[in-house]
């Protein structure tokens, strides 16, 4: 019987090792894991139960992390897989993505310049999302349907490119909003 | 042996008795106990009837102190020994402390901790004493109200409180005698106490506006699992601030010049104060102040305020805002607003937070108890009366940790708003031939420059084997707990061997001088010492062996063969002997061997539990 710490993520949840998940069922998961394991349920136990509990719910907690952000998932199966791909890892071999990722760039340079620039932002940020679901459901499908691993990979680096530039349409929009306000 | 005979499976084990905790909102202002008596859980007055306990200490030249009420009312007359909101000082360096501006009536010493010590006529003392005195007073309340020693208590903290100031709370609680179960957030604490587990699961913004801090958490709740999404706020505003704001505009009013005396500026903060509470109910006040060149009477109206303090709270909205885009929620989708802290009543304080958030904010649980009510909820689930209770709390880390690099730089490790408790790695090399220590310097906060986060300590390593350069592989885990608190190990791969951490806080207290202060607050220090010791070990083995006794009546058959039973058995009779003993070293002796021949029990049932969790969802809930 190994030790649930070094059982990997879809094992610790009884998940099946792909993809596709429904997102409640992972939440329900990972409460359940919790009531088991927090520290706060064994709080009348000794120290080093208490330390024992801590451990695995910092595990569950991390295993959590991934598992629920698209990302993060994708990147981990391709990682079971034999494939690790590093945070700043990026892809310079379609320059029709990358001519389109300057123009998005373009675009947030200019959001101040605009007339509202905060409806502006929304209206970008709307398009992001747009952009980078669709990646991600292709990303699922190269993913789970036994496609070539290089797929996956070269979806996961376009989708990096997009969460890049989601922060900085956060962080813009947070101080746009501070100097409105 | 009487201790571990095991019962018929099925048999119930003895109910145990009720154990006494305790709630404690250790307040900027006014501190607060509370505790669950009879199923019902309810803040505890002292002799006179009073709830509130002003979070004031006066020092007296013969070494004895004051708190609360009576001290509070020397504060005008004895404002350098009367310490009043010392929260504020908590976990901080002089520097904060002097931002704080020249409102402060105290002289401040440095101290080789980067927390400045107070000067006062009973001598020199760390906000973590002050602290702990205030908390020693609730004590003796608890225990004289519920008649017995407590097993353990929950403490409160603004849930925006960095390790540093954790840390200082969690010491203060040590040296007043108490055992802290749990560092809570209090936000977290005001979501329970609204019972709002029992109502539908949604998501709840708590807004909390202290005297001296403010808050905004984001939680979601979730079959009695209240998850904290999004915590921001602002450690250095609060009803203080609008105080001073208006004994500012009294100044201007009375002509008064910028630098009153301390004196006078006690009685005009006062007088604002109580204007500030009038204006509550009514739509305009008369002030009268003591000048020192003669009365000064005059009119603030329900507008003047709203002006005055108009800009104060616009400043509680940004966090506010903050808290929701990283919880990546719209306002709209906030189901509840609970309202925390003695400065909510203010009503424009509710109009506002009301407007903000498009819903009208709960406040039918007085806003200066609500905190303690929650803290106590919990404080008598953690210790142990309510096995049955489903609810749970998990609190996020408030803002990033991150260690230094190269060229004054920050390297974020655990981002803000992760969910607590987490463990993070970092792999180290080492640049010189034979190199054997390197230091590590953690910080907390959002910025990239180090200079512009807050240190909280300097870890060295020590004892690194040896080895040619950038052949060690140092990794080092951060680990935070369910308390907020980090802690820092460290190992060599490929030695496997753990190197020494000396750490050395930014703004806290080492453990040494913790132990120190201990030491300082008895009378007959070593004898009392021995004697706490002796307790603190024999509490320690109870839990042990009462948690064990319960576990091996539930299923020792299913996870122990007779050998390692037995070994687990004789290791608990020899605890429990040495528990009856005097001599404490023993007791931890025996603990630590018990604890040595069980940990594969432990560890097999944990496991065994977190299987049996995920046994209640199918392998496969979708195809």
């Amino acid at each position: 019987m190994s030790s649930t710490l070094t059982q990997n993520f879809f094992e610790l949840f009884s998940l099946p090792q792909r993809y596709a998940l429904e997102r409640a069922d992972l939440d329900a998961r990972y409460r359940d894991l919790q009531r088991t394991v927090h520290p706060d349920r064994h709080a009348s136990a000794g120290d080093q139960q208490r330390r024992m509990a801590m451990q695995q719910a910092a595990h569950i907690n991390e295993a959590y992390q991934t598992l629920k952000d698209p990302l993060r998932r994708a990147r981990y199966l391709l990682e079971l897989r034999g494939h690790v791909i590093e945070d700043q890892q990026t892809t310079h071999q379609d320059p029709e993505f990358l001519m389109q990722q300057i123009e998005l760039r373009e675009a947030l340079a200019e959001i101040r310049e605009q007339d509202d620039p905060l409806q502006a932002l929304d209206r970008l940020a709307r398009d992001i999302r747009a952009q980078y679901h669709a990646l991600e459901s292709d990303l699922a499908e190269a993913l789970d349907s036994g496609a070539e691993i290089e797929q996956a990979v070269t979806l996961v680096l376009k989708m990096q490119y997009f969460t890049r530039l989601q922060n900085e349409v956060q962080e813009l929009e947070a101080d746009l909003e501070d100097e409105l306000y | 042996m009487a201790l571990l005979q095991i019962s018929e499976p099925g048999q119930a084990s003895a109910p145990h008795e009720h154990r006494l905790a305790a709630g404690i909102d250790l307040g900027t202002t006014n501190s607060l106990l509370a505790s669950v008596r009879s199923g019902a859980a309810e803040t505890l007055p002292d002799a006179e009837g009073r709830h509130l306990l002003p979070s004031v200490v006066r020092y007296l030249a013969d070494g004895t102190h004051q708190v609360g009420e009576v001290a509070r009312q020397q504060a005008a007359d004895d404002p350098l020994n009367t310490i009043i909101s010392v929260k504020r000082f908590m976990g901080r360096g002089i520097d904060d402390v002097k931002s704080l501006g020249s409102v402060l009536p105290y002289h401040f010493v440095p101290a080789e901790s980067g927390m400045p010590l107070i000067r006062t006529v009973a001598g020199d003392l760390s906000p973590v004493q002050v602290s702990a005195d205030i908390l020693a007073e609730l004590r003796q309340r608890a225990e004289q109200t519920l008649g017995g020693e407590l097993t353990g208590v929950v403490i409160t903290v603004p849930a925006y409180f960095d390790d540093a100031q954790r840390q200082a709370t969690k010491d203060a609680g040590k040296l007043a005698g108490l055992n802290v179960l749990r560092l809570l957030n209090e936000p977290t604490a005001a979501a329970v106490a609204y019972g709002l587990d029992q109502r539908p699961d949604g998501i709840i913004a708590v807004y909390d506006l202290g005297g001296g801090t403010f808050d905004i958490s984001i939680l979601r709740l979730n079959q009695g699992v209240f998850e904290v999404m999004a915590t921001a706020g602002d450690t250095a505003l609060g009803g203080d601030d609008m105080d001073r704001v208006i004994a500012g505009w009294i100044m201007q009013q009375a002509g008064v010049a910028d630098d009153p005396g301390h004196g006078l500026q006690r009685r005009l903060l006062q007088a604002a104060c109580a204007a500030k509470e009038a204006l509550t109910d009514s739509e305009q006040v008369d002030i009268n102040v003591e000048l020192d060149t003669g009365r000064w009477q005059g009119t603030l109206n329900r507008a003047q305020l709203d002006e005055l303090i108009e800009p104060l709270i616009r400043k509680t909205l940004a966090p506010c805002r903050r808290a929701l885009r990283d919880a990546e929620l719209d306002p709209a989708d906030v189901q509840q607003v609970v309202m925390v802290g003695g400065s909510t009543r203010v009503p424009k304080v509710r109009s506002m937070v009301g407007e903000a958030f498009g819903r009208e904010p709960l406040v039918d649980i007085d806003p200066d108890k609500v905190v303690a009510i929650g803290a106590a909820i919990q404080a008598d689930i953690l210790a142990g009366n309510k096995p049955e209770d489903e609810m749970l709390l998990l609190d996020v880390i408030p803002l990033s940790l991150g260690v230094e690099t190269m060229g004054g730089l920050t390297e974020k490790i655990i981002p803000r708003n992760t969910t607590i408790p987490v463990a993070r790695a970092q792999e180290f090399t080492t640049f010189k031939d034979g190199q054997t220590a390197m230091a590590l310097h953690v910080v907390q906060g959002e910025r990239e420059l180090v200079e512009d986060c807050r240190s909280l300590a300097r870890f060295e390593l020590r004892d690194i084997p040896p080895m040619t350069a950038g052949a060690a592989r140092i990794r080092v885990t951060y680990q935070v707990d369910a308390d907020g608190l980090l802690s820092v190990s460290a190992e060599e791969q490929t030695s496997g061997a753990t190197a020494h951490i000396e750490v050395k806080p930014s703004y806290g207290l080492t453990d040494n001088e913790v132990e120190t202060m201990l030491r300082d607050s008895m009378d007959h220090a070593e004898d009392d010492m021995q004697a706490r010791r002796l307790r603190e070990q024999q509490v320690e083995a109870d839990r042990v062996l009462e948690a064990l006794q319960a576990a091996m009546q539930q299923d020792a058959e299913s996870f122990l063969d007779s050998e390692e039973r037995a070994a687990i058995e004789q290791a608990a009779q020899t605890l429990a002997e040495a528990r009856n003993g005097t001599d404490h070293r023993a007791i931890k002796n025996a603990i630590e061997k018990l604890e040595a021949v069980s940990t594969v029990y432990v560890d097999r049932r944990m496991n065994a539990n977190i299987r049996k969790a995920m046994a209640g969802h199918a392998v496969d809930e979708f195809k």
